[in-house]
């Protein structure tokens, strides 16, 4: 099928099969929320299992399977879809069942008059804006979620993996009924399975589920859009309130030139040396040296070149924290970095990426990243190429990691400001 | 080490019990990379009364949690770093019953087993030390009360348990930390981490007869006295108080609704009270349950809804909790399910789906390796659950929630919208 795209890991390992699918689209702010609620509704009833009830005794009857609506934001694209797990043991064959209903969910909704039901895209909308509003529920997340809306004012990886209030307010059955169309019509579509299937029967089954999949002209033109440059000359602040009586302390950084040739292993290394991996720069020094916060770690998007830093402190040592993990930062620059340390971050990295083996729900999201990336090499590949990479390595992939942004959540009595 | 085969779930489980009193389950996993091990003490957040050699200890709320920040403290420096120059992760965690101390690897698994099993019988402590974590745990307890969900959970407990030794959080309070020195933690460590008050769990492509081995050779030989524990009055069946609301900036109001179990039964009983709770709450209240598709659709509960059952100090009781634009009316029609008959074909249903989630825990290797610690402390055995699974029945279920889910047995804490102040 032109731009469906399958890939399958054969083991007889684990007693879990897990069968996702994606529809692949560009993030964008007037579709996101309407693509969001998408997985939702659909998942609300198909034509042979028309609500809820019916379609949770078919899956309670297969053992206790799940589907489940998935919803990702993975540089500027937007992937929504279903992701399935189900009991893969010898005697016990569910692929074919869950196959047969994902490509039921996906393409054969419970409808009226070819119209998505307004009862079910009502319900999922509410509870869509209720999932926006609840981001503020987890203030760690939240705070991360606001660094990157305010770093990134002109690019569109502000834009949330929900969407926003205002456009999920505006969806109506109509109008998602034919957004749905035309993104089934339009969206290269990735499948991911891993169990004890092979993957012959894997591509049958799925080619069956999928036949009445309509396709138009494939949008194979999305991607994202990879900022080298900070904004502006200095870093800009913006600080929040919330009675809150942890400052959450969140900083964005441009990788930079690294992301030009990007060399993944390399840059993995690096974000496990500074801040990603255990201990690390900033776990050793603001955490244990200084007693500066509870947690204080870095993670990086791939996808987009950015890296951030997440810190739960007390206000009073907000000052204190952004300079000692500016200082860390500038030590990995400076090539300030012991054996000890290089060998601690190459382990983590490695070792993070041979556990993904053992564990068929992070394998599925590994390679649709993968995918994504256009990369072909699987996690065991990487663990080798982390090994190898060098003390210069990390310096130089350092170099022109530049801080964009600084974001504060405190509380306190003073009003929103921004410098 | 007994080795016991479990054809029928593909698995074989090595059991054994060392002079010390230390109890060892491996479950071997050839063809994994990974592997996981955790050294379990019987001794969480409400272990703070007992009496050991003749002497009373009354140690404050929080106690076992700052000892397991502090145990990873080694003469020569942090266990971390032993684990991480190999590329293993090691954690720990307290909860109101236990504290688990575990890392996963990918390799040299035997060394990173010695690490483990070395510094959890090692207290190191300097009133130095002991002071610096204070800050880090203090940042830790403001984190959690600013988290919506989690104060809302131990306002519930609150209101189950009163004064009582589960009433408050594992981490204790900025005012119950302020005391606790080196010497308590000395008195915690001697009293609950002997080995027979504690428990191995591994599993992975390992050798089974190798885990007994370095568990011989690091752990002290001699099987000490342990400790006898005061919980307090029993806790009764009914809640201390009913209800409690608050306000917070939250976009929704949260609920936490919870009902006491009364006693922890221990050996098949244990497993069967585990697995009896488990699958009435899932008929009830799980996905599929009419009362939950209910309140979905009427938009008074959505997926963040969750329930569980915890066993601590000898009792149990369940937790509710989510999200609802109105928690009391989404609460009474809950509570309404458990006077209700349940379909005896969905009965079968959920059986089956439980059941389908005991095969995947096998590869669960953190649930697998906890849930065997919680059999080996309560005298059960894991690998009995299908068994028992099956010989439940519809009634049984239905007396199960028809006792305990009254109204007046069951507490709800609200947390509603700053704006919303009802």
């Amino acid at each position: 099928m032109p731009g469906v795209f399958v890939t399958c890991i054969r083991t007889d390992k684990f007693r879990t099969g897990i069968l996702s699918l994606h529809l692949l689209t560009a993030l964008d702010r007037q579709t996101a929320a309407q693509n969001a609620a998408l997985p939702g509704v659909l998942r609300r009833g198909t034509v042979s299992a028309p609500d809820m009830a019916a379609l949770a005794a078919r899956l309670d009857g297969m053992y206790g399977a799940h589907i489940e609506p998935s919803v990702r934001k993975l540089g500027e694209i937007q992937a929504v879809g279903f992701t399935a797990d189900f009991v893969d043991v010898p005697g016990r064959d569910l692929l074919g069942p869950m196959a047969e209903l994902v490509g039921e969910l996906l393409l054969a909704p419970n409808t009226r008059g070819g119209l998505l039901l307004p009862g079910y895209v009502e319900g999922e909308k509410r509870k869509l804006i209720d999932l926006i509003r609840a981001r503020m529920n987890d203030r760690a997340e939240y705070a991360q979620a606001r660094l990157i809306e305010r770093m990134c004012p002109g690019e569109t990886y502000a834009v949330d993996a929900l969407g926003d209030e205002a456009t999920a307010e505006a969806i109506g059955y109509v109008a998602l009924t034919r957004h749905y169309k035309a993104l089934l019509a339009a969206s290269p579509i990735e499948i991911f399975y891993c169990g004890s299937a092979d993957p012959a029967r894997v591509c049958a089954v799925m080619t069956d589920a999928l036949v009445p999949l309509p396709r138009g002209e494939i949008d194979f033109g999305i991607g994202t859009d990879i900022r080298l440059n900070t904004v502006d000359e200095t870093p800009r602040t913006f600080t929040e309130q919330m009675d809150v009586s942890q400052g959450k302390l969140v900083i964005g950084y441009r990788v930079g030139r690294a992301m030009e040739d990007p060399d993944m292993a390399v840059l993995r290394v690096t974000d496990a040396l500074f801040g990603g991996g255990w201990p690390c720069k900033l776990s050793a020094n603001v955490r244990e040296k200084l007693s500066l916060c509870y947690y204080a770690y870095s993670e990086l998007d791939l996808m987009k070149g950015i890296m951030t830093v997440a810190s739960g402190i007390d206000p009073a040592d907000y000052e204190k924290t952004l300079a000692e993990i500016g200082r860390q930062l500038q030590a990995v620059k400076d090539g300030d970095i012991t054996d000890g340390e290089m060998t601690v971050a190459r382990a983590a990295v490695s070792s993070r990426m041979l556990s993904l083996t053992d564990d068929p729900a992070a394998l599925e999201k590994f390679w649709l990243e993968q995918n994504l990336l256009g990369l072909d090499y699987g996690p065991e590949e990487l663990a080798a190429l982390a090994e190898d990479v060098s003390r210069e390595d990390v310096v130089r992939a350092a170099a022109d990691i530049q801080c964009d942004a600084v974001y504060f959540l405190y509380g306190g009595e003073e009003e929103d400001a921004e410098d | 080490m007994r080795r016991i085969e479990h054809p029928e779930l593909g698995i074989e489980l090595w059991q054994g019990t060392l002079p010390n009193g230390l109890s060892i389950f491996v479950v071997p996993k050839p063809g994994w990379r990974k592997c996981r091990a955790a050294f379990v003490t019987d001794y969480g957040g409400a272990d703070r009364r007992f009496a050991l050699d003749g002497e009373t200890y009354d140690t404050p709320a929080g106690v076992a949690h700052y000892l397991e920040h502090k145990m990873f403290d080694m003469p020569y420096g942090s266990a971390d770093d032993q684990f991480s120059a190999r590329g293993a992760s090691a954690n720990a965690y307290t909860s109101e019953a236990v504290t688990s101390y575990h890392f996963t690897c990918t390799d040299k698994f035997e060394e990173n087993l010695r690490t483990l099993l070395e510094f959890v019988s090692t207290p190191y402590f300097t009133p130095e030390t002991v002071e610096k974590e204070r800050g880090i745990i203090g940042q830790e307890i403001a984190e959690d009360e600013d988290d919506p969900s989690w104060a809302c959970y131990l306002r519930c407990l609150r209101l189950l348990y009163g004064d009582g030794v589960l009433g408050s959080s594992v981490l204790g309070t900025a005012a119950s930390i302020a005391d606790i020195t080196d010497q308590t933690l000395y008195a915690c460590h001697k009293a609950f981490y002997a080995p027979a008050n504690m428990v191995l769990c591994v599993a992975g492509d390992v050798d089974p007869e190798a885990v007994e081995r370095i568990a011989l050779e690091v752990l002290p030989g001699a099987k000490v006295p342990l400790p006898e524990r005061d919980w307090g009055p029993d806790p009764g069946l009914e809640p201390a108080e009913t209800r409690e609301e608050r306000t917070m900036d939250v976009s929704a109001p949260l609920f936490c609704a919870g009902a006491k179990l009364g006693p922890a039964a221990t050996g098949a009983d244990g497993l069967r009270q585990r697995l009896t709770a488990e699958l009435a709450m899932r008929c009830l209240w799980g996905r599929s349950a009419p009362a939950y598709l209910d309140l979905y659709e009427k938009g008074l509960l959505n997926d963040n809804f969750r329930f569980e059952a915890s066993y601590a100090a000898g009792v149990g009781h369940i937790t509710l909790e989510g999200e609802s634009p109105d928690p009391e009316a989404a609460l009474a029609a809950l509570l309404a399910a458990a006077q209700r008959d349940i379909d005896p074909a969905f009965f079968d249903r959920q059986k089956k789906a439980l059941y389908g989630g005991f095969i995947r825990l096998l590869d669960d290797f953190w649930e697998l390796t906890e849930s065997l610690a919680d059999g080996c402390f309560h005298g059960f055995d894991l690998f009995d659950a299908p068994a028992v699974l099956e010989s439940l029945t519809c009634a049984d279920i239905a007396a199960w929630a028809a006792e305990r889910l009254t109204p007046e047995r069951v507490a709800m804490s609200i947390i509603r919208p700053k704006e919303e102040r009802s």
